[in-house]
């Protein structure tokens, strides 16, 4: 049944459904919705879990690596400022193997500061080991919640998952959502039940020292890990449609007219369903475009990418971050899947729009497949106000 | 008493080092029903180097400043799955973990309430990394980061009031204690794990390496510390000194000074050690550390 729902309601609805133990918070726009949604769920009694009100990110962290350790389930949520405060603690629990799941709320980064969306705060913790996965709607956000989950934990995966959703434009919108029942979750996302644990009856240490004859073979590890999540997702995202009903793409990449298209657009998260729209308007014009939508960031599927993107004379990627002094974060994966490869589009454009919670809006997209040339775009600022970057502003 | 090892010998700590002692003192008195969380630090180094653990009972590192954090999550995720009352959780750092980059954490799982019984073994320096001054580090040391010169007579600040800071938080116990009670170290483990809440204990362990004195010496540098008045023995339950470690007679602190490498410069300056005498004699009169004459017949 669906219910029209705000999309931080939508989440915590089905972080519900997951039945997590312990969930550890701090305030921070506009992840806030999602945790307070939660609170009261813990408090009116729907919810039996352990809510930790913390005094920072990097404690709410701490708490729920402490509590996966333990061997319970756990959930936490951040945005921005609060997930970089957050990071040594991302990173030592993705090398401790701890399957968590997390909520990024895409925000910018100050300074100066800004508490509207883009995605610079998860693309800059990619290599943290986390799974990274974004969505484009509220119904893929609180779907991808149950595949986090049910990835992170599988014994052969052991790691964790960031749900990336758009803030505001996700966390704040309504949406019809087909909130899934409570026999098909536990059908689909069985009992938490850990591979190690803190336990007084097997005594374990955890979190030791590697010297150097070991430390490097634990990073390697987990790069075979990602490898074989390129396999894992596609059939975690199988198993999910055949509850649910419903899957996107192959859980890595979503094509959206693709097949025959002489420009596509590369892109994550919620700029895609407006994308879709300006590729829907334009094909009824008979223009050849379409849009491949990147799901997993972290693994990255360079060979769906490449076996998508071969044949299509005309790339142009889309960004929300930056790398200040280098390409595009996105549009630097895209090249790289056709390095030493025998074919390529002729044209890899890279664009980078929506900093700060600027609106990319159809007129935006219009123009990227405008800008999508003979010329390669190396790395070109969307909608950009010229008037503010004059001397006059500059004192 | 368990009568299994809980904390196993063969781990790399220095000769002398009475974070080891300490340590294994703490788990002891505490019993195999215990998980501990800790912090980076010596104690964390010498007793968890892959493959091998010292520790026998769950145990979990995670960061430098963390681990009252960390042991938060434990204890939520022991009341969830039901099983806290059987179980004693611990978070333990040193003195750098615990005053300085943990205090926050720490702070938080103090105020939040959680059954825990967070331990700070206080070697008065950042001993892991090379002996740079900490916020527990006492008036006038020298160290590596506060190095003396002709201008400066080593560290320029008096220890930061880390008891009374957590006192402050209203929680039901906080003791210190020192490696040169071992039995005073038991029995106030184990009076903190039979209160429910939050629990702080600081216990001065002499560092060999950092407080330059010979590692047989451990032991006599910790009693004169306590003996001196400088690291006073003192307990608070709900709030209330309940409780403080008296002498019939205390020592001068130049005793506890000239024994160590740390405060050698001082001891051609009556003026710093008279200093450093003020410091101890204010914790004589604060804490009532003197004990009574026993009236003669």
């Amino acid at each position: 049944m669906k219910e029209f729902l705000e999309g931080s309601r939508a989440i915590a609805e089905v972080v519900k459904l997951c039945k997590p133990g312990v969930i550890s918070a701090y305030p921070i726009t506009p992840q806030t919705h999602i945790v307070e949604e939660l609170a009261s769920m813990v408090a009116n009694g729907e919810l039996s879990a352990q809510f930790v009100n913390v005094e920072s990110e990097h404690s709410a962290a701490s708490v729920v690596l402490g509590a996966q350790a333990t061997g319970v389930r756990t959930f936490t949520a951040t945005s921005s400022q609060g997930l970089f405060y957050m990071m040594e603690v991302l990173f030592n629990i993705a090398g401790m193997r701890l399957p968590l799941v997390l909520t990024c709320a895409n925000r910018a980064i100050s300074a100066p500061i800004n508490i509207w969306n883009d995605q610079q705060d998860s693309i800059s913790l990619r290599d943290s080991g986390w799974i990274q996965l974004y969505a484009e709607n509220i119904q893929e956000s609180a779907d991808l919640h149950l595949i986090a989950y049910r990835l992170s934990e599988d014994k052969s995966i052991m790691l964790p998952t960031m749900v990336c959703m758009d803030g505001f434009i996700l966390t704040h919108g309504m949406e019809a959502v087909d909130m899934p029942k409570q026999e098909e979750v536990d059908k689909f996302l069985p009992p938490y039940k850990p591979l190690y644990k803190l336990d007084t009856a097997e005594p374990l240490s955890m979190g030791l020292l590697a010297d150097p004859d070991y430390y490097m073979e634990t990073r390697f590890a987990i790069q075979e890990t990602f490898k074989s999540l390129l396999k894992a997702i596609p059939q975690v995202n199988a198993e999910f449609k055949g509850i649910f009903g419903r899957d996107y793409g192959d859980g890595l990449v979503e094509e959206y007219c693709t097949k025959d298209a002489q420009k596509v657009i590369v892109a994550m998260g919620s700029v895609c369903g407006t994308i879709k729209e300006v590729v829907d308007a334009q094909r009824a014009k008979g223009k050849k475009v379409g849009l491949l939508k990147v799901i997993s960031y972290r693994p990255f599927p360079y060979a769906r990418v490449y076996d998508i993107l071969k044949d299509v004379p005309r790339v142009a990627v889309l960004d929300k971050a930056v790398s200040l002094g280098a390409y595009a974060p996105l549009a630097v994966e895209v090249k790289a899947a056709f390095s030493g490869k025998q074919k390529a589009p002729r044209v890899v454009s890279s664009f980078v729009a929506g900093l700060g919670g600027r609106d990319i809006t159809l007129e935006s997209i219009k123009e990227i497949f405008l800008k999508l040339t003979q010329k390669e775009a190396s790395l070109e600022f969307i909608d950009l106000k010229p008037e503010l970057l004059t001397e006059e502003y500059g004192q | 008493m368990d009568n299994k090892i809980l904390f196993k010998p063969g781990h790399t700590a220095c000769a002398g080092c009475a974070q080891s002692l300490a340590a294994r003192l703490v788990i002891e008195a505490a019993g195999s029903n215990t998980i501990i969380a800790n912090n980076t630090g010596c104690l964390e180094v010498f007793s968890t180097k892959f493959p091998d653990s010292a520790w026998n009972v769950p145990w979990i590192h995670s960061l430098f400043e963390n681990c009252a954090a960390v042991a938060s999550g434990i204890e939520a995720a022991l009341i969830y799955l039901g099983k806290k009352d059987a179980t004693n959780v611990i978070a333990q750092a040193g003195d750098g973990g615990t005053a300085d980059i943990g205090l926050q954490a720490l702070s938080g799982m103090l105020e939040r309430g959680h059954d825990i019984l967070y331990v700070c073994y206080d070697n008065e320096a950042y001993m892991n990394t090379g002996v740079q001054r900490s916020g527990l580090t006492p008036f006038y040391t020298n160290t590596t980061t506060s190095p003396i010169s002709a201008r400066f007579p080593g560290n320029l600040r008096p220890k930061k009031p880390m008891p009374e800071i957590a006192n402050a938080h209203g929680i039901p116990y906080v003791a210190t204690a020192s490696a040169g009670f071992p039995q005073d170290i038991q029995r106030k483990v184990k009076k903190a794990l039979s209160i429910k809440g939050p629990k702080y204990m600081q216990i001065h362990v002499p560092c060999p390496l950092g407080w330059r004195h010979e590692s047989g010496q451990t032991l006599a540098v910790a009693k004169l510390a306590v003996e001196t008045g400088l690291y006073p023995l003192i307990e608070y339950e709900n709030g209330k000194l309940s409780g403080a470690r008296k002498f019939a007679q205390l020592k001068p602190v130049e005793e506890y000074l000239k024994a160590q490498g740390r405060f050698k410069h001082l001891l051609g300056d009556p003026e710093s050690i008279k200093q450093i005498q003020a410091i101890a004699d204010n914790n004589i009169l604060k804490y009532n550390l003197k004990a009574e004459a026993q009236k003669s017949d």
